[in-house]
């Protein structure tokens, strides 16, 4: 592991856990973004940072605006306000194709594989400053020729790495769901992004493929990546995240490494309700009890008015 | 009934002029909906427009015929933009509305009255062709004769153009569809979102395939006017647009050769039901009775048969003439 990764996760042991801290070397920094949907809203976030060279998970009930604010991030979506950076570059007015050029690349919840084209052309897409992506450039195939021969070499390389080089020359529609996953995650290496933001990786993925695919998660922080992630299975998160922030109703309402996650009082309550686990005692139980007695008796009583009183009206 | 008339007859369209026209229109349309998944339907007013700008340049402004074809590709490139400008942000069947419905405007206004002065209104403008016709290296007045296929020397001439502009454009979009170019333009067709998130500025994308393909179609209204010598409203309707996409699908769309394979056998299966049908039904004494099937309603009869064929072809080969049935069988997954 190289020195500055390892440096810059064990900065992160030191941290408190509170929400909004700010990280010893952050790379993108959201402050007071919100973005409502009707009157709902879906992300309303006050400061969160994320520390570079890092693992992070972004984990939280369904509807608790961890897509959303991935959307934000990359340009997909436009917030109602609030400022995001990256590298201490505002974002905000980036579209997401320009997001994605200066190295923040995003991946599917529902996998967007390019199913009429081969594995290959799929991941040769990926190359970003391709000189024959002109219109006019592309009909001399001189000026592209020698750039095209890298990407496809490079393009070679990932496949391999992520074990799809049998599948080269297949349609990507062909691929099985897993190998989709795998080839978008490749895809977006093909840019050379500095953060890779992955939204739930491992959703519909059999154990043996999570397995390697946590693996190639790693190895992105080994290449100097920042990492950002959407999941669900916990195992998986205390597993990869150096770090974990917990969003619910939009707001982010607890981060700190993953072993502080589980503990949490306010996590535990926005993933099973408030009150789920607490045992009832006996006395507690009377008391439950007497009160649902007594709010019987009041409405029988209010009742029994309400009926007199109408008596009395006739 | 004579089998060597119906077939020469049928050859004879399937590589006269009308076909090299429906080709580009094709190739123009295969750009937009084959690689960038673009659903134009205002094809027609594309080459209305190529077919005014060489019919008023040169006879109401006397300009040469070099002008009209650059005034043609020019307001090929201003209403593609017109159209894209709004739509190409939005969803793509919003695409669809907005161009067929500024196809049927742009008719609307050059038959109008207001507008008659400069195009002719619903008679059209005639007898433009002539710069185009000195041109050609033989005798436009002649007959020429290619193994019992006649063809004038007009048409000749015009069919030589034609098919050399296809050949260019085929070449074109086959030189443009092996670079970096035309994969961008695919992954638009297959993911937008995808394409964006690796980088694409997919709107500009997007914006030079339909500003490509209108030129195609706007060249083709150019050759189709100068063949036939008239600008006229009532060739550019919309079911222009809906020939030109059937040809498209026939011939198997994002395939280079597709659109010009789908014209030829377009026009031979028009040409050939309607030979088939006038010799079953012609003279004193039809081999179909007249009582059963006249001659006039048997004209009507051919859309039906070369629909039915269309069907059959659907049914047992999705794909077309040239397609690939795997990418077919991709789109119901």
């Amino acid at each position: 592991m190289p020195a500055d990764v390892r440096a810059n996760r064990e900065a992160l042991q030191s941290l408190p856990w509170e929400i909004g801290v700010p990280k010893p070397d952050p790379t993108i920094v959201v402050d007071r973004v919100t973005r409502t949907f009707g009157g709902l809203a879906a992300v309303n976030v006050d400061h969160i940072e994320f520390q570079r060279h890092c693992i992070t998970g972004l984990i939280g009930p369904n509807g608790a605006g961890k897509t959303t604010l991935f959307n934000l991030l990359t340009g997909f979506d436009k917030p109602n306000s609030g400022t995001w950076s990256f590298d201490g570059r505002p974002l905000g007015r980036l579209s997401s194709h320009q997001v994605a050029r200066l190295g923040v690349v995003r991946t599917f919840q529902l996998t967007k594989a390019l199913n009429k084209m081969t594995v290959l052309d799929n991941m040769m897409l990926g190359a970003t400053g391709q000189r024959g992506e002109g219109m006019l450039r592309a009909l001399l195939p001189r000026s592209w020729r020698a750039q095209e021969d890298g990407v496809r070499e490079r393009a070679d390389e990932l496949l391999e790495r992520f074990k799809l080089d049998a599948r080269r020359d297949d349609f990507a529609g062909t691929l099985s769901g897993g190998q989709r996953k795998l080839l978008e995650m490749a895809r977006a290496l093909m840019t050379q992004p500095k953060v890779v933001m992955l939204d739930e990786p491992m959703a519909g993925v059999n154990p043996a493929l999570t397995q390697s695919l946590l693996g190639h998660v790693k190895d992105l922080r080994e290449q100097g990546m920042t990492v950002i992630f959407v999941e669900h299975d916990m195992d998986v998160v205390r597993d990869i995240s150096d770090w974990v922030v917990v969003m619910a109703a939009g707001k982010v309402i607890a981060e700190g490494p993953p072993e502080s996650i589980s503990q949490n009082k306010e996590v535990v309550d926005a993933y099973l309700g408030a009150h789920h686990d607490a045992p009832l005692t006996v006395e507690e139980e009377e008391k439950v009890l007497a009160e649902s007695e007594a709010l019987i008796r009041a409405e029988q009583a209010q009742h029994d008015e309400l009926m007199n009183e109408s008596r009395r009206h006739s | 009934m004579d089998v060597v008339t119906i077939l020469t007859n049928s050859l004879q369209a399937a590589f006269g002029p009308l076909a090299a026209f429906y080709a580009l229109l094709a190739l123009g349309l295969n750009l937009h909906f084959g690689y960038a998944g673009l659903l134009n339907f205002g094809q027609a007013g594309f080459a209305l427009l190529g077919a005014y700008s060489v019919a008023v340049t040169s006879t109401r402004y006397d300009l040469p015929l070099w002008v009209g074809v650059l005034v043609a590709i020019l307001a090929a490139t201003i209403f593609a933009l017109l159209l894209g400008l709004p739509t190409l942000r939005l969803r793509a069947d919003y695409l669809a509305i907005v161009t067929i419905a500024a196809a049927e405007i742009l008719n609307l206004v050059v038959r109008s009255r207001v507008a008659t002065p400069v195009t002719g209104g619903t008679q059209g403008i005639s007898q433009f062709s002539q710069d185009f016709d000195a041109l050609a290296p033989w005798s436009t007045f002649e007959r020429f004769d290619f193994f019992g296929i006649r063809y004038s020397g007009k048409d000749l001439w015009a069919m030589t153009v034609g098919w050399s502009l296809v050949a260019l454009l085929c070449l074109l979009t086959w030189m443009l569809m092996r670079s970096p170019w035309g994969r961008v333009l695919k992954a638009v067709r297959e993911d937008e979102d995808a394409a964006r998130a690796l980088g694409k500025n997919v709107y500009l994308f997007k914006m030079q395939a339909l500003i490509l393909g209108g030129i195609f179609g706007a060249l083709g209204g150019v050759l189709y006017a100068l063949a036939v010598t008239t600008a006229q409203p009532d060739a550019y309707q919309t079911s222009l647009t809906f020939f030109a996409y059937t040809v498209l699908i026939l011939g198997g769309a994002a395939r280079v050769l597709g659109p010009v394979a789908g014209a030829i056998i377009f026009y031979f299966l028009l040409a050939f039901t309607d030979n088939v049908l006038f010799q079953l039904t012609r003279g004193r004494d039809p081999i179909v009775p007249a009582d059963i099937l006249t001659a006039s309603d048997a004209f009507q009869l051919r859309f039906i048969f070369v629909g039915l064929g269309l069907m059959a072809l659907l049914i047992f080969r999705p794909q077309g003439i040239f397609g690939d049935r795997r990418e077919v069988s991709l789109d119901a997954r």
